[in-house]
């Protein structure tokens, strides 16, 4: 076990220095920089903020003491957001973004794996039918779309929950983890149905109801351990995209996190903020599948009898 | 199946708990804010700084006039000076020396006095090269600032800029330049306060801590108390702001609302009190449900089309012509742009403090057909395609798709709309890599020269290769010098005519501020700047 998680995390450490490579290359290559605005620059004023932010530098040594920095736990200073660092900007909005992320992350799993499990029980039935529908519906459905019309039903028709804020006012962060979640439940649903209906007709839950057992022991002991597998080893990956795709959610409702950085700095040629951002979120992920894989593998015998050897 | 209905029960009750919570009974941010003088403020973007001589939007331009105060300010009714710092000055005769006379009672946040010394410490941090401030050319009419911004003086005081005591500040100009007030009331040229900039790095550092709510010592009639990023910022009446017992709101918050969408979500929900903005799409809903509610004014810019005039067939003044004299601007603004706009023909928009731009030519289709067949194009025959450039955005597609069949239909001549990224864009036309680019300006300051300025050779926001000498002559020479102000106005006129009988560029619409504006918050008026003085603002119970 201790091997596997050692050698993954090996793993992940050319991964995270390629992204970090292609990223800080990428980034110089796109047209337009950091300090080019509709009003002209005076060549003088370029050459101060180049130098200021250490662009008059050769490519070459920008990267080397990009990434001597970096491994003293330093991402630089934001090029759009003068006397602001990186870590400061990250670490501000990262709490929030967690929180939204572990919101919808728990909403989806509450939702999509009830709806999954009860319409596995019944497979081509209306029990099946009207959740899976409303599970495709959930996936088709943009946040973009599903925000706005939440906010219009429950926020101004109804006017019981704030249109937007976080954390300002009364219930403000029901809607947007929703909206966020809405989608990962969907996915989640049909994981869990798939998962379910695969485990149901297998041997050993045939045993169990041989045996004697109450349904709902041999559904919530025996089917669910192993039908919802695949959901766990999607919950990893699902709160990595939450984290980096909470953007437009975040937009809609106004919400200061982490989403809104990573995409502004793109726009705003924010080299190190997009540096920042992208190496902590590829981090995460590669962090956040290391973990759903030790738990799957928890859970399923047969995996951890590897490990194990 | 017990499990699943304790499930159902689990997830009602979660609900009902969630939705309880949520409750409506909370009285609106509007109503309290009424209550506790708290203005809510929709302020479009998370500001980049609070550095007075480093940022350079809209949205800081609104929190450091809160903060900070210059030498003068302006009144939100008729755009005229007032007093700010300075009580009084004097102009020479020859109008070039400018003598400012500071109170004796403005003072820093700290109760530090606010001195001569400080405004020209202030100018010389915002002058100096290595601070890289994109505003530095606000102070070029100061005698030798522009020597001392691009290096080749080292000396300040050599610039025209002397504390001649604790509260006399003496400023001598290159040429009388009559709009010099007003730039002595841009953010640029506000003072920041030596001692706290010293105290935390070297004044031209542009990664300081200075400007941060633990640090920053400020003068202005507003201290500022909260900064959450991305969520909002709170400045707080200050009680030593000289002119205390004059400001009617206790505190102001700014928040940034950059979805305009959300932020009309915002505003319906009573949780702010004015909008950055209005999107063009809500604006006949409010006209026709609750005008009262909509702010909507002339502004001090122009949405035009660049014409690059280094590449061929565009560097035929006729082709040029002919191009700007097919597009129909009347059916453009009744169509796509909900009759909000007004049709442009010139560059600097209509009553520029009394200005009036030329106008040197109308909508003619069919002298634009007889322009293009003397280019050589007859009906727009081999007329090489071409594509128009715009930064993504949809009204900016919506347009350029109408003149795209203007022109069509007109001229019989092909262009394709393209779209760039902003930053893509910008490098675009940076580079002359396009045919014809959108463009919009916003003046600097109420005067045509923020806009004609652009237009010198080689001036940095041209970006079409017009060159004339003569109207060179007229902006950066003969205007400046002209005290008289009927006088300057016609400089400007000849100057105007030149450059629409050349036309690099092709001007669309002036824009207009829109807002939405609660009926409670009172003296922020609509003016040709969008300029507001906190000072003048108040809030009123709407009861």
């Amino acid at each position: 076990m201790w091997r596997f998680i050692g050698l993954r995390s090996l793993q992940a450490i050319p991964v995270i220095l390629a992204v970090i490579t292609v990223t800080f290359f990428l980034v110089r290559a796109a047209p337009g920089g950091p300090f080019s605005s509709e009003k002209a620059v005076s060549p003088q004023v370029q050459a101060a903020l180049e130098a200021q932010y250490r662009l008059d530098q050769p490519p070459l040594q920008q990267y080397i003491s990009y990434l001597s920095d970096l491994v003293q736990g330093n991402m630089g200073p934001s090029f759009y957001y003068p006397g602001r660092s990186v870590d400061e900007l990250i670490f501000q909005g990262l709490p929030i973004t967690a929180e939204l992320g572990f919101y919808a992350l728990l909403i989806a799993v509450i939702i999509g794996s009830f709806a999954g499990v009860i319409a596995a029980l019944k497979p081509n039935t209306m029990q099946d039918y009207v959740p899976m529908s409303l599970a495709m519906v959930g996936i088709c459905m943009p946040s973009f779309l599903l925000g706005p019309s939440l906010v219009l039903v429950f926020g101004i028709l109804l006017d019981w929950l704030p249109v937007s804020g976080w954390g300002d006012s009364r219930g403000d962060k029901i809607l947007p983890s929703i909206t966020l979640g809405a989608m990962y439940a969907a996915y989640i649903a049909r994981l869990s149905r798939s998962g379910m209906l695969e485990v149901m007709s297998q041997d050993y839950l045939r045993t169990a109801r041989a045996k004697g057992l109450p349904e709902y022991v041999v559904i919530l002991k025996h089917a669910l351990r192993g039908g919802l597998l695949p959901v766990i080893s999607y919950l990893g990956p699902a709160f990595a995209a939450l984290l980096s795709g909470s953007f437009v959610v975040e937009t809609i409702f106004q919400i200061p996190g982490l989403g809104r950085f990573y995409v502004q700095a793109a726009f705003n040629r924010d080299y190190t903020m997009i540096l920042g951002t992208t190496v902590f979120l590829s981090t995460l992920i590669v962090v956040f599948n290391l973990l759903s894989d030790i738990a799957a593998a928890w859970l399923n015998p047969r995996l951890r009898y590897q490990f194990n050897k | 199946m017990m499990s699943h209905r304790f499930r159902i029960c689990g997830l009602l009750l979660l609900s009902f708990f969630l939705v309880a919570c949520g409750g409506g009974a909370d009285s609106s941010r509007v109503a309290t804010g009424n209550a506790e003088g708290v203005l809510h403020f929709g302020n479009g973007t998370e500001p980049q700084g609070l550095d007075p001589h480093i940022v350079t939007g809209v949205p800081e331009h609104h929190i450091i006039g809160a903060l900070f105060e210059g030498l003068v300010t302006k009144n939100p009714y008729t755009l005229e000076p007032e007093p700010g710092v300075a009580e009084s000055w004097d102009i020479s005769n020859d109008g070039k020396i400018y003598t400012f006379h500071l109170r004796e009672n403005a003072r820093w946040s700290n109760g530090d006095l606010v001195t001569a010394e400080d405004f020209r410490w202030s100018w010389e941090r915002a002058l100096t090269p290595e601070l890289g401030s994109l505003y530095n050319y606000m102070f070029f009419p100061i005698l030798n600032a522009e020597g001392f911004a691009i290096g080749e003086l080292d000396d300040f005081s050599d610039v025209g800029v002397k504390a001649l005591d604790e509260r006399t500040l003496e400023v001598t100009l290159r040429e009388p330049t009559p709009f010099i007030l007003q730039l002595f009331d841009h953010y640029s040229t506000y003072p920041v306060h030596p001692a706290t900039v010293l105290a935390f790095g070297a004044p031209t550092d542009r990664f300081s801590q200075w400007s941060r709510e633990d640090n920053i010592v400020t003068n202005g009639a507003f201290t500022l108390t909260e900064w959450q990023i991305n969520s909002h910022i709170r400045v707080e009446k200050s009680e030593y702001y000289w002119d205390a017992d004059e400001i009617k709101l206790n505190a102001i918050v700014f928040y940034p609302t950059e979805n305009i969408v959300t932020e009309e979500r915002m505003f319906r929900d009573e949780q702010i009190h004015f909008t950055n903005e209005v999107g063009l799409d809500k604006i006949p809903v409010y006209r026709a449900e609750q005008p009262e509610l909509l702010q909507i004014a002339p502004y001090l810019g122009t949405y035009y089309y660049l014409i690059n005039t280094n590449k061929e067939p565009f560097n035929d003044v006729r082709v040029r012509k002919a191009l700007s004299m097919a597009i129909d601007r009347d059916l453009l603004v009744e169509t796509i742009l909900e009759n909000l706009f007004l049709p442009s023909y010139a560059l600097v928009p209509p009553g520029t403090l009394g200005y009036e731009p030329p106008k040197t030519f109308g909508y003619d289709p069919e002298q634009a057909r007889q322009l293009l067949a003397e280019a050589g194009f007859p009906n727009g025959e081999n007329f090489p395609a071409f594509d128009i450039l715009y930064n993504t955005q949809e009204n900016h597609q919506k347009i350029a798709v109408a003149v795209q069949q203007m022109w069509s239909e007109t001229l019989g001549i092909s262009a394709a709309p393209m779209n760039q990224e902003w930053k893509v864009y910008l490098d675009s036309t940076d580079n002359f890599n396009y045919s014809i680019s959108r463009r919009g300006w916003i003046g600097d300051y109420v005067d045509p020269n923020t806009f004609l300025d652009m237009m010198i050779t080689d001036g940095g926001n041209n970006k079409t290769g017009f060159s004339d000498p003569r109207y060179d002559q007229l902006i950066l020479r003969e205007a400046p010098a002209m005290l008289d102000q009927d006088e300057r106005f016609k400089l400007y006129q000849e100057a105007e005519s030149i450059l629409m009988n050349a036309m690099p560029i092709i001007p669309i619409y002036t824009y207009q501020s829109k807002h939405l504006k609660h009926p409670s918050l009172k003296g922020l008026p609509a003016n040709i700047m969008d300029y507001y003085n906190w000072k003048y603002v108040s809030l009123e119970a709407s009861e």
